[in-house]
Formats: structure tokens, sequence, C-alpha cells
């Protein structure tokens, strides 16, 4: 059985159709790439899994059981965790707490526990897997920064280590490598196929084909709202169809 | 941080001993204003749970109100003892929070803001309109005083010392509250909602919390503050009142635990020092105010930092 | 020279962004700016239209200083920046978001001519121009924030890392009209991560590190260079 399985999604924004009939599935341990045009639908495909948006028609299921219509926090809490397009950051915390707040599922206490400070072997074991992300994503040593002094490799590796936190299988990363040169992206895809080893299922939405053709063995093309084709990096850049509406001339790739 | 923690427990420490030793050697008119002045304090404290999710609501000081009238009906009209009347007024306004989050938290922000205001004037005209149990706009009178062995709590001085040794404890529970795992998660509420729900928090449920615990210190504040003054009517709460506590909050700074008192403290002071110039005192308060936000944009609880940092820098010379 | 940028400092509080930048631009040339985030970049952008104000140096646009004027003043000069992020009014039509960047011009003939100029480098604008800009897909948002810059008629073109999420058919469009609004005479100052793609357009670039000029050079030759090519291109 696949861990994520898209039955003919369809999303409507009013008479706007964003997603048509779309269907996939990813399987457990892979590495899926999204990729297509600006207003292909990707996004609001990812915002539809974590359940920011409630699909229109059509199911999306997680080893089997529906999710559709789970609100995020119900939906983080059964594994499936986003990452933001762009940097999104607690900016005026730590490190190290920003880490923490994605602890969230183990640590929760109430409001008795919190006050009279009963709930110290929780908060004992937050710390512990916050440092344990930190160290797993190198940066330890950046612990005690605040997020908004972190150089843009630094923080884009924050953002998943609070993912991380949570303790997904299912990572579904917006755009991790935009605006990153040579060297961080480098760096970026070495921590992804390190998350990826350490047992998390990752689909990847990106633009940047170096780091998509590296990463994944299978990747999935949306345009207009609909499947266009799915295939292995080879058969994609040799897609006639995916070089006319996505890749382009592509001397660049 | 460590020199910063000590400064902390210092200033502490020093102004709980200078307000056990103050009121005697107080006017008794003044010792009526330092009365008020402890229990504004746990309201503005109170209200730093609505700050730190970041939903600013107008309804604080009809939840205090709310405490108010429980305390008052319980103890007058039922013969509750005001010992168990008032923590039952934080739990009847925590309780009619809890039943308003409904509605209120279907709103965020500016909606909210006017929603919470809506609400809190439906309540206080429930107040005028409903004479009995509430007593229509002329309020409840004659609501009695604790009573312990022979104190007289009448007297300004044992009550101060009552609402001192309250307040005392509900500020030590809301500063153990900020800086708890809750306080957190609040903080990630505020400022990036969509990152918290997507490691798994519930930030609805985390709205309503604050709106509730807030509401039942409120609510604790508003019973001091009617078994003192023997009576409660509506417009003790009114939204001219709640425009204080957000002037006070605002002239503070709300990014710490003390900018708030602070506020509180420091204008009521001044507006006190200013009662001989009756006429002109919302003059002076709103230059006082704007002078405020111009020089101290990140309120009063910047400036201990300032001169810290003066400091640092003469002694590193 | 059109833009002469001479030693200049800019300091965020008391941080250092840029610690001494020179680069001098021609009439209608096409000039890269590469480099690492934090390197000072987009804050040399911001110090030539006006959004930083240097702590030191001096910025002369055609001859006059213009380091000390307002952002307002340098757009009117004839310096026009599109910033980072596609900024565009998404409640507004696209026309009115193009009108609005002639919003200091009063000569309605002339705002009718660069509009066309507009329409005739992007077609898809025209296309859409009663629709409001939120419902456009991101490679239009971007066509229409260079759209807005121009209607401005600038003599020179400030844009900062305009192939920042937008799919790779869409940057090499958006790459196309640049080049034809430079052979139209306006000089290009291109901010762009993608290195490979901006020295690939520019005539002449510059690699800025820790807010320094780290190497200049004909664009060509600056990829092949091997620092260039290790540290910037991924090669």
């Amino acid at each position: 059985m696949p861990l994520l399985e898209i039955s003919k999604l369809t999303k409507h924004f009013g008479g706007l159709t964003a997603l048509n009939d779309v269907s996939f599935s990813v399987d457990r341990g892979e590495i899926r790439g999204l990729i297509g045009p600006n207003g292909a639908g990707k996004s609001t495909m990812f915002k539809n899994i974590a359940g920011f948006y409630t699909p229109s028609a059509g199911d999306i299921l997680l080893d089997g059981e529906s999710i559709r219509g789970h609100a995020p926090h119900e939906i983080a809490g059964r594994g499936v965790v986003r990452t933001f397009q762009e940097t999104t950051l607690f900016q005026e915390l730590s490190v190290f707490q920003n880490a923490l707040v994605g602890c969230h599922l183990r640590a929760r206490t109430n409001i008795v526990s919190a006050v009279l400070g009963l709930d110290g072997a929780r908060q004992r074991a937050a710390r512990q897997k916050a440092a344990e992300v930190l160290e797993f994503m190198g940066l330890s040593e950046r612990r005690d920064q605040l997020a908004s002094e972190l150089p843009l490799g630094s923080q884009r590796a924050l953002a998943v280590a609070i993912a991380l936190a949570s303790s997904p299988r299912l990572l579904l990363m917006d755009e991790p490598f935009a605006g990153m040169n040579p060297e961080e992206t480098r760096q970026m895809m070495d921590l992804t196929r390190k998350v990826n080893d350490s047992g998390v299922t990752v689909v990847l939405v990106e633009h940047d084909m170096k780091a998509v053709m590296g990463l994944c063995r299978q990747i999935t093309v949306l345009n207009f709202g609909t499947l266009l084709t799915e295939g292995s990096p080879e058969e994609i850049r040799n897609d006639e169809r995916v070089v006319r509406a996505y890749l382009g001339g592509g001397h660049r790739l | 941080m460590g020199a910063n923690k000590l400064t902390h427990v210092a200033g502490t420490a020093a102004l709980l001993i200078a307000l056990v030793i103050l009121p005697g050697h107080l006017k008794y008119h003044h010792q009526d204003f330092i009365i008020f002045l402890t229990i504004n304090v746990l309201v503005v404290v109170s209200y730093r749970l609505m700050t730190l999710t970041g939903e600013w609501s107008l309804i604080h000081i009809v939840m205090m109100g709310v405490g108010a009238y429980t305390s008052a009906l319980l103890s007058k009209n039922l013969g509750v003892s005001v010992w168990l009347s008032i923590p039952l007024a934080g739990v009847s306004a925590g309780a009619v929070a809890a039943l308003l989050s409904f509605p209120l938290f279907r709103m965020t922000q500016f909606y909210f803001l006017i929603g919470s205001f809506a609400v809190g004037e439906a309540i206080r005209l429930a107040w005028v309109y409903f004479v009995y149990p509430f007593g229509g706009s002329s309020g409840i009178n004659t609501i009695p005083s604790p009573e312990l062995f022979t104190i007289d709590f009448m007297e300004p001085i044992p009550y101060f010392y009552l609402v001192l040794a309250v307040v005392t404890l509900c500020l030590l529970i809301l500063h153990r509250i900020e800086n708890s795992r809750i306080g957190l998660t609040l903080h990630a509420v505020h400022w990036k909602s969509p990152l918290a729900e997507s490691v798994g928090v519930n930030a609805w449920k985390y709205r309503t919390l604050a709106f509730i615990i807030a509401s039942i210190f409120v609510g604790v504040a508003g019973a001091l503050k009617v078994h003192y003054l023997g009576n409660v009517t509506p417009h003790q709460f009114g939204v001219g009142t709640m425009v204080f506590v957000l002037i006070w909050v605002i002239v503070g700074g709300y990014n710490t635990f003390y900018g708030p008192i602070l506020g509180a403290i420091v204008l009521s002071i001044l507006d006190e020092a200013f009662r001989a110039f009756e006429a002109i005192r919302p003059a002076i308060y709103g230059v006082l105010l704007i002078a405020a936000i111009m020089f101290m944009p990140r309120g009063l609880e910047s400036v201990p930092g300032w001169f810290r940092e003066r400091l640092f820098r003469k002694t590193a010379e | 020279m059109l833009l002469s940028v001479k030693d200049v400092h800019v300091h965020y509080n008391k941080i250092a962004a840029l610690r001494g930048v020179s680069i001098d631009i021609e009439d209608g040339d096409f000039v890269t700016l590469i480099g690492s985030n934090g390197a000072g970049k987009s804050t040399t952008l911001r110090a030539i239209s006006g959004l930083e104000s240097p702590s030191s140096g001096e910025i002369e646009f055609s001859g006059n200083p213009i380091h000390r004027l307002s952002p307002d003043r340098i757009l009117k000069l004839g310096i026009a920046q599109v910033p980072e992020g596609r900024r565009v009014f998404k409640d507004l039509s696209v026309l009115e978001n193009l009108r609005l960047g002639a919003f200091t011009r009063r000569d309605e003939r002339a705002i009718k001519r660069d509009l066309d100029s507009v329409f005739h480098h992007f077609p898809r604008l025209e296309e859409r121009s009663g629709q409001q800009a939120r419902t456009l897909s991101g490679g239009e948002q971007q066509m229409l924030a260079i759209g807005r810059a121009l209607m401005s008629s600038p003599k020179l073109l400030l844009l900062d890392e305009p192939s920042l999420g937008l799919a790779p058919i869409v940057v090499e469009e958006i790459a196309k009209i640049l080049v034809d609004i430079n052979k139209q005479g306006v000089a290009v100052v291109l901010v762009e991560q993608n290195a490979d793609l901006a020295l690939d357009l520019a005539r002449h670039g510059y690699v800025l590190e820790t807010g320094r000029i780290a190497l200049e050079g004909p664009a060509n030759q600056l990829a092949d260079n091997e620092h260039v090519k290790t540290a910037y291109l991924g090669i």
C-alpha cells in the first residue's frame, strides 16, 4: 500500500478550478518531485494534503485512511508536516526555541501541570528531541542564536528541523531551494537525503531542476491543475509535453 | 543573563518590601489609590495573555465586571462567604469566556476586536436591563466585606494587604504560565499560526485557553474591587475604562511580563499627581501619551535595558 | 557615464552591509551583480534607488549626485526598481497596476506610448489588462512588476532576483524580454542568484562578497573564471 494516495482530487475557488481530478500515489521511503508551471496547482495540492484547504471532491489517503478535510493540527498529529514557501520561522525566538515549538505533540501539557511543574518529564523529553533534530540538521552550534540572524541556508535547515521535531512520516517541502546558491543547494540536497534515509518520505515542490533531478527517482508533473505525466527524471526531461509546458529550451538544466 | 535575572529578582523583592511597609505612611486617600492600583496591575497582567496571542480584545473589562457581579450576588443574595465568592468570581468569568469563545473566535484580528466590543456591550446592557438580579443602572449596593477573626476589612490597610496577597499569588501563577510550554505555544500561535498548526498546534484551542485564563484572573480582580467599594454598577466596566487598560499596556510595552505593570503604575501615579489640575488633566495625559509613543516606541519596558546598556558601556570603557 | 557608484558604504545599525562598492554603468549597458545571500547585492540596488542612504561614498546619475535624494526623486530622474518577490497590488487590475507605475508623470500621450510599449513586450499583460493581479500566475505577476517599473519610463532598470520561484520556461521568457528591453536603450542592472543565467544575459558582471566587489569583468570572462565556476555556477 502506498503511504500517500491522492485520488481524483478536485479543488475549486469560486469559478476557478485549481486542481481537476488529479490522482497519484507516493510510496513509503520515496523522495517524490512535484513540478509544473507557476499556477499549475502544486501549492494548492500541498495545502489540501496538509489540511489548510478542504478538497472540493476526491480523497486523500494516508496509509489507506482518509485524511480529507481534517484540520492541519490533526493531520500533523498523523505524521504529515509541511514546510513553507519562502522562509517561515519564529524570527524572534532562538533556534532552540524554534525546534522546541516543533516538539508540540510530545510536549503539550495542561494548564495545571504547567503551573505546578508536573510536566517535567514531558518537557525534558521535548528539549532532548529539539536538541537531537538540531544536531541532525547541523545547527547545534547555532542553538542560542535568533532565527532571524541565521544565513538563508541555515534558516531553511531550521524550517526542516522544526518539521522533523514533530516526527513526521511524510514531509512536504515547498520550494526549499529557492534563492540558494550552488553551495547552499548542495548542502540542502545532502540534508534532504539524510532526512529521507532516516525513514521520512518526502514530497518536494521545486523549480530548481538540478535539485529535483538529483534527488528524485520519480517525478509528478502538474499543468493547469491536471496531471500531465509521471516518470523518471530521464523520461521527464525528454517528454515533449513537459518541455513545452515547463522546462523550455532547457540549456540551463 | 545572570546579571539581568539578578536585577529582576532584586527589583521585585524591593518592590514587595516597599509595598508592605508603605501603606502605614500614606494618607487615607492615597491608601485607596494603591488598593485600586494593585487591582489594576492584575487587570493588565491578565490582559497580557490576550496580547501574547495577538488577539487584543475589548471585552476584558466586561469580564472583570462578570467577576464583580458574581461575587457581589453570591455574597449578598445567597450569603456565600466572600472568601469563597472571590474564587468563584474567577470561575464564573472563565465559564462565560468559554461560552463566548464559540462566537468570538470565529473571528480574528480587527473583526475579533469589534466583535469582542459588541459582545461586551451586550453583557453590559443585560446588567442594565435585568433589574432583578443586577439592580439596573444603579447596580448593587451594600456588598459585604470579607470577615476574618477581628480584622476590619472595611479599613483600607487590612484590605490592601489582602489585595496584595491575592494579586501577588495571581501574578506568580500568570508568570509561570507565560514561561511554561503554554506560553511558548501562545507566542507561536501569535506570530506564525500556520507554522504552529503544521506541527500539530490547535491554534483555536490555544486562543480560547488564553481568553479563559485571562478572564478568570480579571474576574478575581473584579471581585476584589467590589468588596472594597461596596457597590457595583454597569458604568464601572465601560469601554472608557478599557481604553485606559490599552494605554497602560501600550505605554508600558507588551514584549515583557513587567512592561504592562510599569505602564499601569507609572501612568496611574502621574494621573494622581495631576489631580490638582483637574480641568486640564485629560490634556496632560494626552500629551504624555503622545510623548511616550514618540520617544519610547517600545514602551517603558525598554528603559531599564537602555540604562543597563549605558552602564555597561561606561564600565567597558 | 550613466551611473557611477563610488566607494559606497552602507550600515544597518552598526553592521556594515557594504564596505566600499564601486560600479560604473554606461548608457544602454547590461550589468549583473552576483554573489551569495547577504553579500550585499540587494543593498547595492537599494542604495542606488535611494531606499538605503550610504554612510559614505557617492552615487552619481548622469553626472549629478543622487545619494542624498529621496526614492521618489530618484525614480523621477529615471531609475526604476523591480523589488524581489513579485510585489504587485493584488486587488487592482493589471491596467491599474501599470498606471500606478506612471504615478509621477502627467503627460498622458507619453504614458499611452509607454503603455503600448509595455504591452508590446508583454502581450500576455494586454490580454489580461482587466483582470485582478491576484489571478495572474507567478510568472505573469513578475512580468507585471517589470511592466510597472517600465511605466516610469526609466533610463536605468534595477531588477532584484526576477527568476525567484519561477518555472524554467518562464525564466527563459522573462530573460528574452529583458534582453529586448535593453536593446530599446534601457540600461539594466540585474541581481540574480541564478548566476548562470545572469552571466549569460549581461555584458558586464560584478561579484560581491561580504560587502565588497571581489571580482569584475566582462560577463563571458567571469563565466570562465575558476572561482566563479566553483562558487556560483556549481560546476
